[in-house]
């Protein structure tokens, strides 16, 4: 029989307390869709301690080689864990000097035997990824999770994104939505998540990617209305006893 | 054997319970250091387990006849209340002659169709021919069960035709038990479908003496019409299923791929 300290030592010495049980420092959703030329992506800048907004200049659109882009969710630590891989990655590509490169089918499923492989071992990354790109004229955007799954959309969200914007993408969205008609849906589901999701912060950028190559928008803020009257009395027509 | 019906029902059970008969050996006293290490891991995999049920894909069904195969399952991918896409398809081709529908955890599902194609093409270089399907079915038995303190989270049909180019079915648990059948359903549609099935069916007892050929009496295009009402039944009361069905017809001539809408909602 085993005591329960014996257990204890064992299970320590499995170095289990290295593992991430819970995340630190995370980002809220992110969204992304395809449009007629390419890929946009959108997501705020909050990095939330718990219910603490902590960090408000988290950039969590990055680019990964020549023709792709990823976006994260979840714990900011873990994902500039996954830059460096990316980054390892894109240069050990690049150092064959064939002319060849990574495109953003490849590191999507790069990404997801990454993330497959962490949560086999019980210490996943604790992120939700998108990740999206163009290369030879071909669109592609696709979701990874912290346990491994992962699929191709049209569009794709994060989080909250999956309840609060996809339905409005679900409603709105067009293959051939021109670039200044994708900034302007995203805006109007990045403006619902800031309504309705209290990690959400008022400053975002949006990321464009197409054949032509990347931009990353500067830190902007979006214009709000609180004067709904819902918003301003909430209980109106719910009333409680107090 | 168990009948593949039994041991779905109880699937997540029956391995969980694998677990429990570890922690009994353990207590027994051999070999201490090595099965608490062990009972660890299986315990993180309950936990897990219970973690991997919220991603999950759902719903197959296949029906095998006496010169054709039916493979279906619907496109929806969903985790909890929220549908991820609603076109994934969980169809894999694993030979020319066998498809696999499956259900459970999508990203072990990806990594047993990675496993399992790889392991053809090899069997391809080989042999220099495509493998049959019950030798597939023998295969993905023995893939699954390769992990079996570790199982891969998927419930899987494999349909197809043999080598005598007559319908063939197998039904699978988690760990790999599995039977040849003349229809089979899993996922979270399997308890809607299945009764359905055995209804409509009505194949000749598995207990009969001697023993009778469970391929359905039906046409193909019966087979097919039945499996779409099964669909649009199912995704009355399942909230896994829905979207679209996709529909796969193997015969002496060649593959056919159809869809349907289903609803949505």
């Amino acid at each position: 029989m085993v005591s329960p300290q014996t257990e204890n030592s064992l299970l320590q010495s499995e170095g289990d307390l290295q593992r991430t049980q819970y995340p630190y420092v995370t980002g809220t959703s992110v969204i992304g869709i395809k449009y007629k030329d390419g890929i946009l992506m959108a997501a705020d800048m909050g990095g939330s301690y718990g219910s603490t907004i902590r960090y408000k200049s988290v950039e969590r659109l990055k680019q990964v080689g020549k023709h792709s882009l990823i976006g994260a969710s979840g714990e900011i630590s873990d994902f500039q864990e996954i830059l460096h891989y990316l980054d390892e990655l894109i240069l050990r590509d690049n150092m064959w000097d064939d002319g060849n490169s990574l495109g953003p089918k490849e590191v999507h499923n790069y990404l997801t035997r990454v993330m497959y492989n962490r949560r086999n071992k019980f210490d996943p990354l604790w992120n939700s990824l998108i990740l999206g790109g163009v290369k030879n004229g071909q669109k592609y955007l696709g979701s990874v999770s912290m346990i491994g799954v992962h699929f191709e959309d049209d569009h794709v969200a994060t989080g909250f994104g999956n309840h609060l914007a996809r339905p409005i993408l679900r409603e709105e969205w067009r293959e051939d939505l021109t670039f200044e008609e994708g900034v302007k849906l995203l805006e109007k589901c990045m403006r619902n998540l800031l309504y309705r999701d209290r990690s959400a912060v008022n400053k975002l950028q949006i990321a464009k990617i197409t054949e032509e190559g990347l931009t990353i928008s500067q830190p902007y803020s979006l214009k709000t209305f609180w004067n709904f009257a819902a918003f301003q009395n909430p209980t109106v027509g719910a009333e409680g006893s107090w | 054997m168990a009948s593949g019906h039994g041991w779905f029902g109880s699937g997540c059970f029956c391995s969980l319970g694998g677990v429990g008969c570890h922690r009994k050996r353990k207590d027994g006293g051999d070999g201490e250091d090595d099965i608490s290490f062990l009972l660890q891991k299986a315990e993180n995999v309950g936990k897990e387990w219970k973690k991997m049920e919220r991603k999950k894909i759902k719903t197959c069904v296949a029906i095998a006849g006496a010169d054709y195969c039916v493979i279906a399952a619907d496109t929806r991918m969903s985790t909890g209340y929220s549908i991820l896409t609603r076109d994934y398809s969980k169809i894999c081709k694993l030979a020319d002659k066998s498809f696999m529908a499956s259900s459970g955890f999508q990203a072990d599902v990806k990594a047993l169709q990675k496993v399992l194609s790889s392991r053809h093409l090899i069997y391809q270089h080989q042999h220099n021919k495509q493998m049959s399907c019950p030798a597939m079915a023998q295969l993905l038995s023995n893939t699954l069960y390769y992990k079996r303190f570790f199982p891969y989270y998927a419930f899987n049909v494999l349909g197809g035709l043999d080598s005598e180019g007559k319908g063939c079915v197998f039904t699978y648990d988690a760990v790999g038990s599995y039977e040849r059948v003349g229809y089979s359903a899993q996922g979270s549609g399997a308890t809607l479908i299945t009764p359905f099935l055995d209804n409509q069916l009505k194949s000749p007892s598995p207990l009969l003496l001697p023993a009778k050929d469970a391929v359905t009496p039906l046409s193909e295009a019966e087979a097919v019409d039945l499996v779409k009402t099964c669909f649009s039944s199912a995704t009355e009361r399942d909230i896994y299923t829905g979207d679209s069905v996709e529909i796969i017809i193997l015969n002496g001539k060649g593959v056919r791929h159809e869809t349907e809408q289903l609803r949505r909602d």
